[in-house]
């Protein structure tokens, strides 16, 4: 019997590819692959950053060769032959030379939590680890005892640190202020000369008037020297006597304790209570000791600073270059060289956009508007304003970098409106913009707004070209703050990602600084999910109202 | 009633049956053909006259020396199979195919008068004398009540007044107003398939056009919704001259006052709907409407 002429035969083959297994576990595996990682990464990251500021208990080792050392352990490792070792953070660099110290496991004799073992930040020198002895007063011994001396620390210490921060405030913000006041009339006087010449009666009033300026800024310093040295004369002489673990006894000036804590003796409540302190002072103040401690505000408020008004550059910038290539030119070799081109910006190093930047907007932009309305700098004191690098500079090059994805999206989202909406509205008598404006860019906003969310997430993590053309690794003040004209596009500014590298890779306290690294890495991929979430809270709703279609 | 010169009744000649076909191969192999024009089109005053008009994509040619008057006031459908040149047309009559850029045109279009295809004819202006309902409903992607005065928009009107005026009119003429009064302010593209192509008409209306071209519109609805939009065409009948494409007989035979059978880009004839459907001149005209061919 002859089989069935009409019936075609199937291999296992076309089977399997028919119902498609084989796919589904590809595509799935890949998903999988890079969701771990991603997670990883992440994880990592997270688990790391958020452990930095939480309070650990520090340990008193004997050793067997009869020193004694106080210290927190930070990790642990195997050596091949099956002996552990810790690293432990020492502290005391002043006495000891260190920050760290490797023991291994059969050096150890004994580890015991001593409660009254005390770990001190301080505003220099690291961290501080040891007993509490005495709380003096110049001559006078306030406490004795190791409970006495840290109850009584835990009275003064509050007001100390208060007339501290009135006088800091007063050096930065204040004195800053007169110094600015000053420079202005100085370059009133250099702009009078340059405009009417020195012996002019322009420059003479300009003369006579920076006098009246000096004279009554020399006043309100005279006011403010009286004020600090009032304050620190309230601090003077406070101090906290300590005996560390081998036995030596070292006096710390209040003054220079940022915050201290007892951590073997801490509750839960109390340990959450340091970890909060610790992270405000790290979200709200400036950095301390070469960035390794202290606060990120700055660099938080550049990161965000800088990346908003990047969106802001590259978002009409590349919606228009894009309107026009879609919308206007004609197809042709010409345009598909333009996009080729375009694709080709992406692939260069940011570095090469550093440079750039640096050469052309520094430079030669800079140096021209410079030139042109702040000459008066030039000639007083060579200071260039725009000239050099700043916070408009690394946003106009991060715009430059970013511009090719904000095109392409962009493109692609004007591509997928419809034809019939353009018909549609051509039909009803409006002009080509008119259609744009009303029905095609509307419509095709939550893709543009795909677009700026990658090239935010890109610009915001990018270090190489910001080195170039205004980042710093200390600039304490503020591209935006509350003197006139509140905005200073010319200023250089801290930024989070190169704070990572700087930390991480410049810090002379690397080790140290290591949990730091991790606290700010985790800070600046929180700053830009916040951004993205808002960005795509705003496309959900675009899309909701522009895109949706039920059928 | 048919003043035609050809015989009354095609279908009692069986001779002229024969040459009937012949027409459509003729057609077929690259030949022309005359139309069968009746004479009653003639007589009615015409809103567009359409004058031996020749369209091409590239080096195709889409349409045929199409020679017919639109009748003012009336509803005209055009008939024809599929690839017919029936929305190539429509799109010829308020440019739109100028957007496409191989298309070449010879030959001449008036509306009211005034040469559609003159190099001093604004197309803009132009356009905003029509009005035109495409195949598939496309709303603007903004709300119910914007969507409606859009044409008043781009013309710059800004008075609420006015607008809401305009508004509700168009949706009352376009039997949406009782579905959608309440929620103008929210999204066109929340409404149904239906309501969104009597929005489209709607649309299409608020400017008050000389022609309003349908173009298929009830091609991607359902029955009932279809058969609103029918009632509505109805009613727009005597207020407006409408150019309507179609491929459901019924609708074109109990909607329109005339109907044009077109084929392969020619027109094949033309003439009173009644006519049309109830003693065409050719034979092939009644196959295709009786649905035997097409
Ligand atoms: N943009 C275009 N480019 C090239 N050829 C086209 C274009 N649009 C239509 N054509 C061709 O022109 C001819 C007429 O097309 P048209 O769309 O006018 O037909 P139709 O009668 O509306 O058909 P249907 O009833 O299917 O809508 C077809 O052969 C089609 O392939
Ligand atoms: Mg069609």
């Amino acid at each position: 019997m002859s089989s069935d002429p009409l019936r075609r035969r199937r291999s296992t083959h076309a089977a399997l590819a028919a119902h498609g297994e084989a796919w589904v576990w590809l595509t799935g595996g890949c998903l999988a692959l890079a969701m771990a990682m991603i997670i990883g990464v992440l994880g990592y990251i997270v688990s790391e950053g958020v452990a930095t500021f939480w309070p650990r208990p520090i340990e008193l080792i004997e050793l067997t060769d009869g020193r004694k050392v106080l210290g927190e352990e930070t990790g642990r490792d195997t050596a091949p032959d099956g002996t552990g070792r810790r690293l432990v953070r020492t502290a005391n660099f002043e006495l000891t030379g260190k920050h760290f110290e490797w023991f291994d496991d059969g050096e150890v004799t004994a580890t015991t939590r001593p409660a009254e073992a005390t770990v001190v930040e301080r505003l220099e020198g690291g961290r501080f680890q040891g007993f509490p002895t005495r709380l003096l007063h110049g001559d006078e011994v306030v406490a004795t005892g190791g409970e006495e001396a840290w109850r009584g620390f835990r009275e003064k210490h509050p007001d100390v640190r208060r007339r501290w921060r009135e006088a800091w405030r007063i050096d930065k913000g204040d004195r800053g202020e007169l110094q600015r006041k000053l420079r202005a009339a100085r370059l009133a006087v250099v702009q009078a000369e340059l405009s009417a010449g020195a012996d002019s009666p322009a420059g003479a009033a300009a003369a006579a008037a920076e006098k009246a300026v000096a004279a009554e800024v020399e006043a309100q310093e005279r006011r403010l020297d009286e004020r600090t040295a009032e304050l620190r004369a309230g601090n003077e002489g406070w101090g906290l006597e300590f005996t560390t673990a081998p036995g030596e006894s070292v006096v710390l000036p209040l003054a220079d304790i940022v915050r201290a804590w007892q951590p073997n003796k801490l509750s839960f409540a109390e340990r959450l209570g340091v970890y909060a302190s610790r992270w405000g002072e790290f979200l709200g103040d400036d950095p301390r000791e070469a960035n390794s401690a202290g606060g990120v505000f700055p660099a938080i408020w550049g990161t965000i600073a800088m990346t908003l008004i990047m969106a802001l550059l590259v978002a009409p910038f590349g919606v228009l270059a894009a309107l026009y290539l879609r919308e206007y030119a004609s197809r042709g070799p010409m345009t598909a060289a333009v996009r080729i081109a375009i694709n080709n910006l992406a692939g260069v190093p940011s570095i090469v956009y550093g440079a750039f930047g640096l050469g052309f907007f520094c430079y030669v932009l800079g140096g021209s508007i410079d030139e042109l309305l702040f000459r008066p700098a030039l000639v007083a004191d060579g200071q260039p304003t725009f000239g050099t690098g700043g916070l408009l500079w690394a946003s106009l090059t991060l715009a430059l970098l970013t511009l090719p994805v904000v095109i392409v999206a962009t493109e692609e989202a004007l591509s997928a409106v419809p034809n019939s909406m353009r018909e549609g509205s051509y039909a009803c008598g409006a002009s080509k913009w008119q259609t744009i404006r009303r029905i095609v860019l509307p419509r095709a906003l939550p893709g543009i707004m795909t677009g700026l969310i990658l090239a935010m997430a890109r610009g915001a993590g990018e270090v190489a070209p910001l080195m170039l053309v205004g980042v710093k690794k200390l600039a304490l003040d503020l591209p935006i703050d509350g003197t006139f004209p509140f905005v200073h596009p010319e200023r250089e500014f801290m930024h989070l990602a190169y704070l990572i590298y700087d930390v991480g890779f410049q810090s002379p306290n690397s080790q140290a600084a290591k949990p730091m690294v991790f606290t700010i890495t985790f800070l600046l991929v929180a700053i830009i999910a916040l951004l993205n979430v808002a960005a795509i809270w705003i496309r959900g709703r675009l899309r909701r109202r522009y895109v949706s279609q039920q059928f | 009633m048919s003043t035609s010169p050809s015989p009354a009744d095609p279908r009692q000649l069986p001779s002229s049956a024969g040459s009937g076909t012949d027409r459509l191969a003729v057609v077929a192999a690259g030949g022309q053909v005359e139309p069968e024009v009746h004479e009653r089109v003639r007589q009615t005053p015409a809103v567009l006259e359409i004058d031996r008009f020749n369209l091409w994509y590239g080096t195709k040619q889409a349409l045929h020396s199409i020679t017919m008057p639109i009748p003012h006031g009336k509803v005209t459908a055009l008939v024809g199979p599929s690839g017919c040149g029936k929305s190539t047309l429509l799109r010829s009559v308020n440019r739109l195919n100028d957007l496409v850029p191989s298309v070449r045109i010879t030959g001449e279009m008036r509306l009211n008068g005034d040469p559609i295809y003159d190099q001093r004819m604004d197309v803009i202006e132009l356009r905003k004398r029509m009005g035109m309902v495409f195949q598939r409903p496309n709303p603007f992607p903004m709300s119910i009540y914007e969507n409606v005065v859009y044409a008043l928009r781009i013309d710059g009107e800004s008075r609420r007044a006015v607008l809401d005026e305009v508004c509700e009119r168009s949706l009352r003429g376009a039997a949406l107003w009782d579905e959608v009064k309440d929620r103008l302010g929210e999204s066109a593209l929340g409404l149904s398939g239906g309501q969104q192509q009597r929005l489209c008409i709607a649309r299409a209306i608020a400017a008050e056009p000389e022609v309003l071209l349908l173009d298929e519109p009830c091609s991607a609805l359902d029955p009932i919704a279809t058969g609103k939009v029918e009632d509505l065409i109805q009613e727009l009948r005597g207020l407006y001259s409408v150019l309507i494409v179609t491929h459901n007989m019924q609708q074109a035979s109990r909607s329109s006052d005339y109907t044009a059978f077109m084929y392969l880009g020619r027109l094949i004839e033309y003439g009173p709907t009644t006519d049309i459907f109830t003693k065409p001149v050719l034979r092939e005209t009644e196959a295709y409407v009786t649905g035997r061919f097409g």
